[in-house]
């Protein structure tokens, strides 16, 4: 029997009561009395140099209150960036100064250059037509390769050139690992790009900013995945507010897909023109904006060898890629082809050595940062397509060549040889799931069957591992974070025994008033009704660092348990003292306190009113009151894994891909919701396939943005995706958080592309195309134009 | 994106040059021009409104003559502000070579660049939106010198007297 209530029960999500009749509370819904609004001014050159900029015409217009110019930030910090490389030599990365406003010189199509303040958003706009800017373009970099060449055009003129970093890692491994690909029995080499992606996130980013000149008090809403995060680089780093004077609110969002974590300049601009003009400041980014001013994803250029031994076991692996920062550092843009991409090359496999070599490159084009997945995405792709080509040229099954050199279940915990420990898996019981699933044994009647109708059917496997719940602070931090990563959590009995729990993650889609009430209220045995969630709010919740990576359940939902811990052996001692009993002796189940071997019991809420009213209440012992705070900082990451299988239909014709079945078996550890957990990998799925077959974005030489409407940008739509299979029944608990858990938000957008690609490739192979790769994303006329290449 | 035509002009080569450089003639042929001011020596300010695809916008820009060669060729330049929209650039190398009949062939290789709004929403259509541009222009142009052909059979046929149908800038020429 299903639960229906607590840990692994499907409960409805609260949250879509207001989703769905449109009663969310959206940054853009708030609106303040003597409320302005902004309209940015954004370069339409990728490089220039700005001559002048004369905004009197503009600023004499009716209801224009200001004309912001970088000129009036002379003194403010720029935009700080959260996490720095070491590269080969032991040198720092190269970070560049990123103006809030552009300063003397545009980078990149969209770079802010003013921003006019008006009393309505149509006169802001019309009026930034009227702001005079002579800018003389100068010539873009937009190619990675060419922006490394010798004399290339500088995005920086003060760095030494565009290259942020040359990393290499394990550096100690590269001599052994060049040995290695030369003593190889067989070697395979790919390579391969990952496409250029735009987060669209359904709602659109807004900021609005608050001061209260009575207290010195700013206040910022924004659309953000980590509003405590955001707080202290804002605070601290660009406008120089101390905490105790900046309140940061992220009410409802509307989906953030990574784009949301990161301190953007316009967050900052409306906290600093609200004091300066002592009203509040709105800024509402258009759907055209949000292309030219989100930071972007992916954006890797990779050649990757993996050498094989006679036996068919790997034994090496070395890359090189290129990876855009785009023309300035984003908040997280260096850890993400670094850290979160080099430590997951050994993916499922027991390859001992391995060597990535990654170059950070700056162009003259919108930054790239975190986007769903964030760096193990590109790693998964190039193994897993690596994997398929070696399955092929080798002759083997490509399930049996990843199963002959999977981590086997005994070799938990496992030390790979790019830094990390996977605590637990079990690799071959995914893969032997989704068999089952998908009924690989009929795949060749299947074949024969699309085959007499002018069709070639394909099927692709992709495997995959992800490191989430980041991350244990001690560690990032010799890796280059300039944060901790913990999460908080508090636990706020009321005196009638409903709570409130405050946290430090943020939920902007996942489901967490629903996934987390149903943990505290298991945990004491009250109906889920009784707990409530609240987030968002760095005037509520403790310091939290906000939610990314699939860390919320694992780390946001860890330093909750142990807040409800905290909570419940208070509550305990006060059922003893009401008992009389010893507090040894006190069980809670079904919310009653009981004593052990007795009938003697008390209800919950009796001893919440007890701690509230201490009439009878040992307090020689202990407080009144029932609240309890606590952080948790994780002992290693998780590592959810999965095997993601693809059937495709490529009409030979058109080059047109059906995907007409994808199943996903995941190994989440354990499950809180499933129908969330299904929900997310759904979603996850959606947005990996719709990389690997649609999405992608195009700047021409000039570095003009080329897809930047949904005219342009194909986003994944319902018809384009398949009735998915999704099962989570493989689950090996994490061993070092309290719930066992892994997180799952990630895995679908992860595991897909691959799995596609690879489908793809293997339609084709079967139909007499003997194609060895196409670049994402598949759409027909590049699957069309790989076939007529071998003809 | 760049595209090469051609157009043969029933006028001699000294009649097309001074047509090229006549501030009335460009006025009348640049589509969607509404004012234009200047010399040829100095450039031309020119107001141009157009729709790109979904963006319509007022370009203020100018417009230049630079490579002259007396009689045989020139590069014209545009450059406009959108606004909003972005901004467009384009030129046209032109040559004028003789035609046996005494006309003149009127090369252009066309060259245009967009950028900001304009090329984030009109990428796709933009080579097809400076192909008709160009070909609008030329032909407007040829228009100008020759007269429109009021009947297109006629012009090219039988009655010899259709190719003395002179264009306005012809009569204001008094050629």
């Amino acid at each position: 029997m299903p639960k229906d209530q607590g840990i692994g029960a499907s409960s409805k999500r609260r949250e879509d009561v207001r989703f769905l009749t449109g009663t969310g509370n959206y940054t853009d819904d708030i609106n303040l009395v003597n409320q302005t609004y902004a309209h940015f001014l954004r370069s339409d050159v990728a490089h220039g140099t700005i001559n002048s900029i004369d905004a009197s015409a503009a600023e004499a217009m009716e209801g224009v209150v200001k004309v912001f110019t970088a000129k009036d930030f002379e003194g403010v910090g720029g935009i700080p960036c959260g996490w720095q490389v070491t590269d080969r030599e032991g040198n720092p990365m190269q970070e560049p100064k990123h103006p809030i406003l552009a300063e003397g010189k545009v980078r990149h199509v969209g770079d802010p250059i003013a921003v006019v303040i008006a009393e309505s958003p149509e006169l802001a706009r019309d009026a930034a037509e009227a702001v005079e800017v002579d800018i003389t373009e100068l010539p873009a970099v937009i190619d990675m390769k060419a922006a490394c060449a010798e004399g290339a055009t500088k995005v920086h003129d003060d760095l030494t050139s565009n290259l942020c970093y040359d990393w290499g890692f394990v550096e100690e491994n590269r001599d052994a690992v060049d040995q290695a690909i030369k003593n190889a029995a067989h070697v395979t080499t790919l390579e391969l790009t990952n496409n250029r992606l735009v987060a669209n996130p359904m709602e659109p980013r807004v900021a609005v900013g608050d001061y209260n000149r009575a207290n010195d008090e700013h206040t910022l809403y924004t659309t953000s995945q980590n509003p405590h995060v955001i707080r202290l680089l804002m605070g601290a780093f660009v406008l120089g507010i101390p905490e105790h004077k900046l309140r940061v609110v992220a009410p409802d969002v509307g989906g953030g897909f990574g784009t949301k974590i990161f301190h953007y300049a316009e967050e900052a601009f409306v906290t600093f023109a609200a004091k300066a003009l002592n009203r509040p400041v709105k800024w509402t980014c258009s759907r055209s904006e949000a292309f030219i001013s989100d930071a972007h994803g992916r954006d890797h250029v990779t050649k990757i060898e993996l050498a094989l031994d006679a036996d068919n076991k790997f034994t090496a692996i070395r890359t090189e890629t290129y990876a855009n920062m785009g023309a300035y550092l984003s908040t997280f843009a260096p850890s993400v082809p670094t850290w979160l991409h080099g430590t997951l090359m050994a993916g499922n496999y027991t390859t001992p050595l391995i060597y990535v070599n990654v170059k950070a490159v700056f162009t003259n084009t919108v930054p790239v940062d975190a986007y769903r997945g964030a760096g193990r995405p590109e790693a998964t792709f190039q193994l897993e397509r690596v994997v398929d080509k070696a399955a092929r040229e080798l002759g083997m099954d490509p399930a049996e060549l990843r199963r002959l050199n999977f981590i086997k279940p005994d070799q938990f915990p496992y030390e790979t040889p790019v830094a990390v420990a996977y605590d637990t898996g079990n690799y071959d019981a995914t893969l032997d799931k989704a068999l089952e699933l998908t009924d690989y044994a009929g795949f060749d009647t299947r074949a024969a069957e699309s085959k007499a109708n002018g069709k070639m059917r394909g099927f692709g496997i992709a495997h995959y591992i992800e490191a989430c719940g980041i991350a244990p602070s001690n560690l990032v931090g010799q890796l280059g974070a300039r944060a901790g990563l913990y999460e908080s959590a508090t636990v706020r009995v009321n005196a009638t025994g409903s709570i409130a729990v405050m946290t430090g993650s943020h939920s902007h889609g996942q489901g967490h008033e629903t996934t987390f009430a149903q943990v505290v209220a298991d945990m004491i045995g009250i109906d889920e009704s009784q707990v409530d969630i609240v987030h968002g709010d760095t005037s509520k919740t403790p310091m939290g660092m906000g939610t990314y990576g699939s860390r919320s359940i694992a780390v946001g939902g860890s330093a909750m348990v142990r807040a409800a811990e905290k909570v419940i052996n208070k509550a305990k001692k006060i059922a003893a003292h009401l008992m009389e009993a010893a507090d040894a002796d006190i069980e809670l189940k079904d919310g009653q306190f009981s004593v052990a071997g007795t009938d003697k019991s008390v209800a919950w809420g009796d001893v919440c009113l007890a701690a509230y009213v201490p009439h009878n209440y040992p307090l020689e012992e202990i407080e009144p009151g029932l609240e309890e705070t606590a952080f948790y900082d994780p002992a290693n990451f998780t590592y959810p894994s999965g095997a993601y299988f693809c059937e495709v239909e490529v009409d030979p014709g058109t080059g047109k891909i059906d995907i007409l079945g994808f199943t996903a078996a995941d190994d989440f550890g354990n499950v809180i919701n499933p129908m969330i957990v299904e929900g997310q990998v759904h979603g996850g799925l959606a947005q990996g396939l719709g990389q690997a077959m649609l999405e992608n974005c195009v700047y021409d030489d000039n570095g003009q943005l080329l897809s930047g409407s949904y005219m342009d940008y194909a986003m994944p739509r319902a018809h384009d995706l398949p009735n998915f299979t999704v099962d989570h029944s493989c689950q090996t608990p994490c061993t070092h958080n309290p719930l066992g858990v892994k997180g799952c938000g990630e895995a679908g957008a992860i595991g897909s592309p691959p799995a596609l690609v690879n489908a793809v490739i293997d339609a084709l192979h079967r139909g007499g195309y003997p194609v060895e790769h196409i670049d994402m994303p598949l759409s027909p006329s590049r699957v069309w134009n790989a076939m007529q290449s071998v003809k | 994106m760049q595209l090469t035509d051609s157009r043969d002009i029933q006028a001699d080569r000294a009649t097309v040059w001074a047509a090229l450089l006549s501030p009335e003639v460009l006025q009348t042929c640049v589509p969607g021009c509404k004012e234009m001011s200047g010399t040829p020596e100095e450039g031309f300010e020119a107001t141009v409104v157009q729709k790109v695809g979904p963006v319509k916008a007022t370009f203020k820009g100018a417009v230049s003559f630079s490579e002259m060669v007396e009689g045989q060729a020139l590069t014209l330049t545009g450059d406009g502000k959108g606004g909003a929209a972005g901004f467009a650039k384009g030129g046209a190398k032109v040559n004028l070579e003789d035609l046996p009949d005494g006309g003149t062939r009127l090369t252009y290789e066309v060259e245009a660049k967009v950028g900001g709004k304009l090329a984030q929403l009109g990428s796709r259509i933009i080579d097809g939106f400076a192909k008709k541009m160009a070909d609008q222009f030329f032909e407007n142009f040829q228009n100008a010198v020759e007269g429109p052909a009021e009947d297109s059979d006629a012009a090219e046929g039988a009655e010899p007297e259709a190719a003395e149908k002179k264009g306005w800038f012809k009569k204001v020429l008094g050629a």
